[in-house]
Formats: C-alpha cells, sequence, structure tokens
C-alpha cells in the first residue's frame, strides 16, 4: 500500500539528482530490495510508471535487484539466510535470530543522458 | 546525441524521511520529550486506550498528542475533551504518518519540555512500519477481538515495535483468542518485544501500563542533551 509514497521518494531522489548531476533523462533505474523491507516488488513495479509520469525518468527502464534476508542465529553462532521475520533459523531451528540484512531499499545506480 | 552515463548513488530511498525523523529525535531529546509512536490496526480500541491513558495521567506529568487519520478531526476533539493539547493530521490519500508531517505538527503544538507526546498513527499495521517519525518507542497495540496470528501477518510492525498492549482483555471470557499464542508469535517475531495486557474499558493492567509511561518518561528525562547556547 506504500508502495506508491516509495515511488515518490525514488521520483523525488532522481529529480534532485538530475539537478546536481545535471542531466536531462534516466533511461534506466536499479534499485536493491531487500526481502525484509516490507515492499511489494509487484506493486512498486505497478506504482513505478504511473509515479514517474511527467518526471525525468518518465518511461525509464526499472531494473529491480532482490536482496535475501539474513539473520545471526544465536544458537549456531552464525548468519542464515531468511525468506520472512519469523522464520526459524534453518539449520536448529530456533527462533532467536537477529535480522542483519535485507531490510533496506537502495537506488544503486541510475543511467542518464 | 547524448552519450548515456552511469551515476553510483547508493541512495536510501527512505533517507529524507530518515532526515526528518532524526530532526524530530534531537528536538525530543533536547527537551527530553518521551514520543511514543501508537500503531495498530483499526478498531483496535487505540484512541479510547489513549482517552484512558490521559484521565490517568491527570496533572502528573505534562502531555501532549498528534492523531493521525485519513479524514476528520474526530479523535482530536475525543483527545482534547479529556483536557489534552491535540493537533490532527489529515493524511488524505495517505496511508501512514511520516516524519515530516510530524514534524510539522510538532512546530503547531509544541510540547512542553519533559512531556510524554503520544503520536497516534493511521490505523494500518502495514505501512506505518516503514517510517520512522523521531519516536522514542513504538507501540503496538493488539486487541483481543483480532486473531492472535496477527503477529505473523503484518510481522514488520512487531519486529518494530518496543511494546505491545494487549488491549480489550475485558472481552476474555466470551472469545476464543488465545493470549498466550498471541504474545508467542510477537515474541517469534521480536524476541526483545515487552507485552502488558490491558484493558481500557474495565482499567484491568492500566497501573502496569502507567508505571511503564513513567519510566520510560524518566529515561527520556535523564537523557536529556539540552543544546548549548
Amino acid at each position: 500500500m506504500h508502495e506508491m509514497a516509495i515511488c515518490e521518494s525514488i521520483r523525488q531522489i532522481m529529480e534532485d539528482q538530475a539537478r546536481e548531476a545535471g542531466f536531462a533523462r534516466v533511461e534506466r533505474v536499479r534499485l536493491a530490495i531487500g526481502a525484509l523491507s516490507g515492499v511489494e516488488i509487484a506493486a512498486l513495479q505497478f506504482g513505478f510508471d504511473v509515479v514517474m509520469r511527467g518526471s525525468v525518468a518518465q518511461d525509464a527502464k526499472l531494473e529491480i535487484e532482490e536482496v535475501p534476508g539474513s539473520a545471526w542465529c544465536m544458537p549456531c553462532a552464525r548468519t542464515v539466510e531468511i525468506a520472512a521475520r519469523y522464520d526459524a533459523c534453518p539449520h536448529c531451528g530456533s527462533y532467536q535470530l537477529q535480522v542483519t540484512g535485507g531490510e533496506d531499499m537502495t537506488i544503486r545506480e541510475l543511467e542518464v543522458v | 546525441m547524448s552519450q548515456a552515463r552511469l551515476i553510483r548513488l547508493e541512495a536510501d530511498i527512505l533517507g529524507k524521511n530518515a532526515r526528518y525523523a532524526a530532526a524530530n529525535r534531537d528536538r525530543f531529546t533536547a527537551q527530553g520529550i518521551l514520543a511514543l509512536n501508537l500503531v495498530s490496526s483499526p478498531g483496535s480500541g487505540k484512541t479510547t486506550l489513549l482517552c484512558r491513558t490521559l484521565e490517568m495521567i491527570g496533572a502528573e506529568f505534562p502531555v501532549a498528542v498528534i492523531e493521525g487519520d485519513q479524514q476528520t478531526s474526530q479523535d482530536a476533539d475525543r483527545i482534547r475533551a479529556t483536557g489534552a493539547p491535540a493537533i490532527q493530521i489529515n493524511t488524505g490519500k495517505g496511508c501512514h504518518l511520516d516524519g515530516h508531517m510530524v514534524g510539522h505538527a510538532l512546530d503547531h503544538l509544541v510540547p512542553a519540555e519533559g512531556s510524554v507526546l503520544f503520536i497516534e498513527n493511521v490505523g494500518n499495521l502495514v505501512c506505518p512500519a516503514a517510517f520512522d517519525l523521531g519516536e522514542g518507542a513504538r507501540v503496538a497495540i493488539l486487541s483481543v477481538t483480532e486473531g492472535e496470528d496477527k503477529p505473523l501477518k503484518y510481522p514488520d510492525m512487531f519486529a518494530s515495535a518496543d511494546l505491545v498492549l494487549v488491549n480489550k482483555i475485558d472481552l476474555l471470557p466470551y472469545l476464543d483468542f488465545d493470549v498466550d499464542a498471541a504474545i508467542a508469535n510477537a515474541r517469534r517475531v521480536n524476541p526483545r518485544l515487552r507485552v502488558l495486557k490491558v484493558s481500557a474499558r474495565s482499567g484491568e493492567g492500566m497501573t502496569q501500563w502507567l508505571d511503564w509511561l513513567r519510566a520510560a518518561r524518566a529515561m527520556a528525562l535523564a537523557a536529556r542533551v539540552p543544546v548549548a547556547g
């Protein structure tokens, strides 16, 4: 539901960048979206084209890199991969996990002209 | 033909909100204000719980309230009826409060030093999870008329909460709600979560909630960093 707000933040960052770095158009944007960031990638893709209309990124190609969720398992004392926050450790079954990665959403790079 | 070029950014998409939230947090820290972000699904009894809390606090310490709703000022009106200063933010089409809106509300509300600021977020267990407001603690309210699997269905919210208030426990005799299962589910998502069982209606558990508030406020006051000059 808040994917539109996320798209608006992306648009804002690109508009700011266009002024700072002096470019006219974004041809391609690459995002890294963590599996635990709470964002639905399909909804983000859906909202992207609509929100980018009339901006420097109108008709830009959207690429999304999915970053897996990772957590530190206390009993195993090692980093494990998880798909959701309530997942148990895939090795020992414990829920004593501390999320260490896959929570962020970043704009990796822009291809601009 | 102009040449395409690549700009490496590594920019946090929520970076702007994070900056507004940090500014709010600095303001709270400087003035020893305990800011609480109250989140829940619609109908959890959040506003009733808040009104009851404000009545119990009375004149013990200063309070202020920011109300977030898509439409109407009904909730702020209910809060003002308790005597607490309140400001209503209508998010319109928005599904959550953000750091910028709260900063703007603070300019108008100007909570007193050492006060407890309650920020009642839009009733929604999904979107408000992603937006830091600069709060000192996030309090999720889960009522027993909802399912005990809510923490698993909306893990982001419960993962980011500091305290869960299980509300409407006076209704437990009439429901199949398994409180222990709900708490276990919440702790599965967030092992550090604190849980209090309350009823705004019967008053059960409200003294413990007040104790939690007093302790959290004392910590905010003790950690106060007044702005130099």
